[in-house]
């Protein structure tokens, strides 16, 4: 819940209006010109409809160049941002050949495990060599190495679930999974900001489903109570099965997941729980196992857990741990499992010797410093950053800290200002967001120095006075809650 | 008693009457004299009103109450999450202990690897490595972020370039996966009411991007052009509205189920004649197809401009992994912010996109290897043609040789079981790798299933002949058993 002071939000509305009126002039201007010049395809209707893309036309053009910076290096601590120029307005962006280098605030680099590796990155050269980029092949079929089948192992003993099925991509994981656990007559309670592939698993499911306040425990059981009771829509049957989806850490929140309130929730009804790490693991908890490890929470609670190896690992995919017969159900009939193409094999050993480190197999204690260093430096960049008065969402250990910005000129401005001072920093609008709930999210990583966080610090400060983004006096006040528009 | 209450009323009865007949008495009305009727039906009136005034009757709500709600929620048991496991759940694939070439280990003996699409035998291939391991090294493995958000790195970009030039498109935008890029693609052009005309024997990919579309979807038979006519015929003229909505023929160029080869030319006729946008699946045709590799546009002489969006997996030909959509300049830039499997999700590894960069680089540089793998599946098709109870179901030039029973036994299960059974017996005896067609719950094809082989340029005739001779003893000695 984000409360956004009355007149920031009427500022706000008042941005995008200007916007929308623009844009529809626009838009109304080369409606008449099109109809001059008219070239159009006689007989189709166009194939993106006028509303459709009126957002993007008018609105993420004017700012594209603070999204999709192509790097030039691994996206470390430091990195190369290729810089781009534009001749006509922004509508294009030209690349050069010049460099900078830049403060990486953006990149889900948790561990610090993105850029070469002394320990990682051998032995993916190695595979590389042993079994090449791909197996051309699904799972089923001829895709299984033995890499992947120790990559499940090592994942479901570091997860601490009997059994893993890995696919190559954390979205598909999501959108492939739901599909197959439930279905029609079925009920899957959703967090209100669950991440899209949730979204789109669920709706592609076929299950009814319901969603919940954001981390409200008490509004589950309310919905839970009232689903139950009443059963399905009109046939009035009770349900199937429910399933409620929550997620480890809200990527565009920073928050964390309010596990066992809603565990013992879910327990207390025989729903039964999906629980999405994408962020968490490897990120937090003491051996990196998670937030179940953070928050004491015994993962045979959780039915499925899901999580991507594309942040804390470095890597790329996903996986669902479970118990022994979900993951062969899984195996038998996943459409990603039979139809797609299995994970590559260098990413499949960079996975499992991420994990080696992690748990400090490699004989090195590498991986409990860097465990340490990304809950130092998260705690160390959130309260400096809450102390200067910026608005930070998020709960404490969690590396994701966004700063509310509100208002839309505010995107390019605080963007492209940290840019100029060698930070990059990524800056979240609609869609990811609510439309007035725009922000800019700080992901820390366990490779960044001390010097590195207080440069950080420092640039982000000037630039939030410049921008205007300090809505809390510099030493935080509590009381400051009156008075403010209440906001999902 | 009784007389005194009849008294009373009598009274009453009587200063009533006075008492009504009082105002109104010598009332005239038109000439007509109204004596006590103004009153009554004035009563009545405000009686009416009354009754109007009041709420209709209904049943008295009883909502749950607390305990109640207790109670259901105790009754109610769930279902388990999953089904109990049977012995056909238990199947374990094989396990390679080798790259998936042309030849891999599998528990410790050398086989023959026909169930990889590595169509243009670039797994192992010396190039390919070296690229991937300078990018590994530069790069690391993973992108650590979506493409909006620092996820882009350089060769990304280089890799959409390269190949819309190799394709001949203005632009094209990479997925990192290839299963997404099909369910993320086509939510991004077709919403609730739009119309979608598709074959029957699309893969998964396609059929849960329709679902998620909300669209209109009508099926025709599979590869059949006059049922497609007849479709688009009978969609066009049912629909007066049809000229608004957008609407588009989703085929596959191999359909990867089949084998069949979808007849470019003809959709084009069609699709032209009705109006209809064409997606274009090409994930088994990008390499393989056309004089130089660049798909069934080219195998049929088609400019590409005239297929308005062409998706394809890389993990096939190119042997690497994610996909692509290419297509004019709108529809690639459409995706960008509006795909959610391209907005929300962690870009290609960039070492992936280094090798299908190369993996192109070198199908331009050795056209030869295009004539070698036509020349395979010649050998592979010939071979084939006589198995019994076996036949070919797919088209002569496709890289995925597919064999469906004779005679079904008419359940999929049993069938699955006899192929499989096949399968196994050709990688334990003859040591030969074939793929027998699985089916998740979830898939919506009615299509035979089969043996599939993905023919390989990089297997020699001898390979080739292998296989067939296999095939064939597999064959007789399974089906001539259950006859």
């Amino acid at each position: 819940m984000i409360a956004i002071p009355y007149l920031t939000a009427l500022t706000t509305y008042f941005s995008y209006g200007l916007l929308f009126v623009f844009g529809q002039i626009r838009d109304l201007f080369s409606k008449i010109f099109d109809w001059w010049s008219s070239n159009n395809l006689q007989g189709y209707a166009p194939i993106c409809l006028g509303l459709e893309d009126f957002y993007i036309r008018r609105l993420y053009l004017r700012i594209q160049d603070c999204f999709g910076r192509p790097i030039s290096s691994a996206p470390d601590a430091w990195f190369d941002i290729v810089e781009r120029y534009s001749n006509d307005n922004n509508k294009t962006l030209i690349r050069t050949s010049k460099l900078t280098r830049c403060l990486n605030l953006g990149s889900y680099n948790y561990l610090g495990f993105a850029a070469a590796d002394e320990y990682c990155t051998p032995r993916a050269i190695q595979s590389l060599k042993k079994y090449s980029a791909s197996t051309c092949s699904s799972r089923v079929y001829g895709g299984t190495t033995v890499l992947h089948n120790d990559l499940e192992e090592s994942v479901a003993k570091f997860v601490g679930k009997p059994a893993a099925i890995v696919f190559g991509m954390g979205y598909v994981t999501n959108s492939a999974i739901l599909p197959v656990l439930m279905g029609k007559g079925d009920l899957i309670i959703s967090d209100s900001l669950n991440h899209n592939s949730i979204v789109n698993g669920a709706r592609g499911s076929g299950a009814t489903i319901r969603v919940f306040q954001h981390n409200t425990s008490s509004h589950l059981e309310e919905v839970l109570r009232e689903q139950i009771a009443e059963g399905q829509p009109r046939t009035h049957r009770p349900w199937k099965k429910i399933m409620v989806i929550v997620e480890g850490i809200y990527s565009m929140e920073g928050e964390i997941g309010k596990l066992p309130e809603i565990l013992a929730i879910c327990k207390k009804y025989k729903a039964y729980t999906y629980l999405d790490e994408a962020h968490s693991i490897g990120a937090v908890g003491k051996t990196g196992r998670g937030v179940c490890e953070l928050l004491g929470v015994d993962t045979a609670d959780v039915d499925v857990m899901m999580g991507t190896f594309t942040k804390s690992f470095g890597s790329c995919g996903g996986y669902i741990a479970g118990s022994k017969e979900l993951i062969q159900y899984l195996k038998y009939t996943c459409p990603a499992h039979l139809y797609a193409t299995s994970i590559s094999p260098p990413a499949a050993e960079q996975i499992i010797s991420a994990i080696r480190v992690i748990l400090g197999e490699d004989g090195s204690s590498r991986g409990a410093q860097k465990l340490a260093r990304i809950r130092e430096n998260s705690n160390f960049f959130r309260s400096a950053l809450q102390k200067m008065g910026f608005e930070v969402l998020g709960d404490n250990d969690s590396p994701v800290m966004p700063i509310m910005l509100y208002n839309p000129a505010k995107i390019p401005a605080f963007s492209r200002e940290c840019l100029k001072q060698n930070v990059a920093i990524v800056t979240v609008a609609f869609p990811a967001t609510p439309l007035l709930l725009a922000r800019a999210r700080i992901c820390i990583s366990a490779s960044h120095s001390k010097e590195d966080l207080i440069k950080a610090l420092e640039v982000i400060s000037r630039v939030g006075d410049l921008v205007g983004i300090k809505y809390f006096p510099a030493e935080p006040n509590k009381q400051q809650q009156d008075g403010r528009v209440k906001l999902e | 008693m009784a007389s005194a209450v009849l008294n009373l009323l009598n009274s009453i009865l009587d200063w009533l009457t006075v008492a009504l007949d009082a105002p109104s008495a010598r009332a005239v009305i038109f000439g007509v004299p109204i004596g006590g009727h103004l009153v009554v039906e004035v009563l009545l009136l405000v009686v009416i009103l009354f009754l109007l005034s009041q709420k209709s009757y209904k049943p008295p709500k009883r909502p749950l109450t607390e305990k109640e709600i207790d109670e259901l929620c105790q009754d109610w048991v769930p279902e388990p999450l999953i089904p109990s496991i049977t012995k056909e759940m238990q199947s374990e694939p094989p396990v390679l202990e080798s790259a998936a070439g042309p030849h891999t280990i599998i528990n410790g003996k050398e086989v023959v690897n026909f169930a990889s699409a590595n169509y243009l035998g670039f797994i192992g291939h010396e190039k390919l490595l070296d690229s991937c391991t300078a990018s590994l090294e530069k790069y690391g493995v993973g992108s650590c972020g979506p493409r909006g958000f620092y996820g882009t790195i350089d060769v990304h970009l280089d890799c959409e370039a390269r190949i819309a030039k190799f394709l001949g498109t203005p632009d094209s935008i990479l997925y990192s996966y290839g299963l997404s890029t099909l369910f993320s693609a086509i939510p991004c052009f077709c919403k609730k009411g739009d119309i979608v005309i598709v074959d029957e024997g699309v893969h998964w990919g396609i059929q849960n991007g329709l679902y998620l579309s909300r669209s209109t979807i009508v099926y025709f038979k599979h590869n059949d052009m006059e049922s497609l006519r007849g479709t688009l015929e009978k969609i066009t003229a049912e629909n007066k509205r049809a000229k608004k909505l957008r609407r588009y023929i989703v085929v596959e160029a191999v359909y990867q189920n089949s084998g069949q080869i979808a007849l470019l030319d003809e959709i084009i006729r069609l699709k032209e004649k009705y109006r209809f946008r064409v997606l274009l699946d090409e994930s088994n045709s990008i390499g393989v197809l056309g004089s130089s590799g660049r798909g069934l546009t080219e195998h049929y002489g088609v400019p590409v401009e005239k297929v308005d969006i062409i998706t394809a997996a890389m993990g096939h030909a190119l042997a690497t992994e994610g996909g692509f959509c290419t297509g004019s300049a709108r529809v690639v830039d459409h995706q960008r912010l509006s795909s959610s499997g391209y907005v929300f999700s962690a870009s290609l590894s960039p070492y992936l996109a280094s090798g299908a960069i190369t993996a192109i680089d070198v199908l331009e540089e050795n056209p030869n290897l295009i004539s070698k793998l036509k020349g395979n599946i010649t050998v592979l098709w010939e071979g084939l043609s006589d198995v019994q109870g076996l036949a070919i179901a797919s088209n002569q030039q496709s890289p995925i040789v597919f064999l469906k029973l004779e005679k079904s036994t008419g359940s999929l299960k049993s069938d699955m079981r006899i192929l499989q059974d096949i399968a196994d017996r050709m990688l334990k005896e003859h040591s030969v790798l074939v793929v027998a067609s699985k089916r998740s719950t979830l898939d919506k094809c009615r299509l035979p299933v089969g043996i599939s082989l993905f023919v390989s340029a990089a297997h020699s005739e001898s390979d080739l002949l292998k296989a067939c001779e296999s095939l064939k003893r597999v064959a007789s000695a399974v089906l001539g058993k259950c006859k």
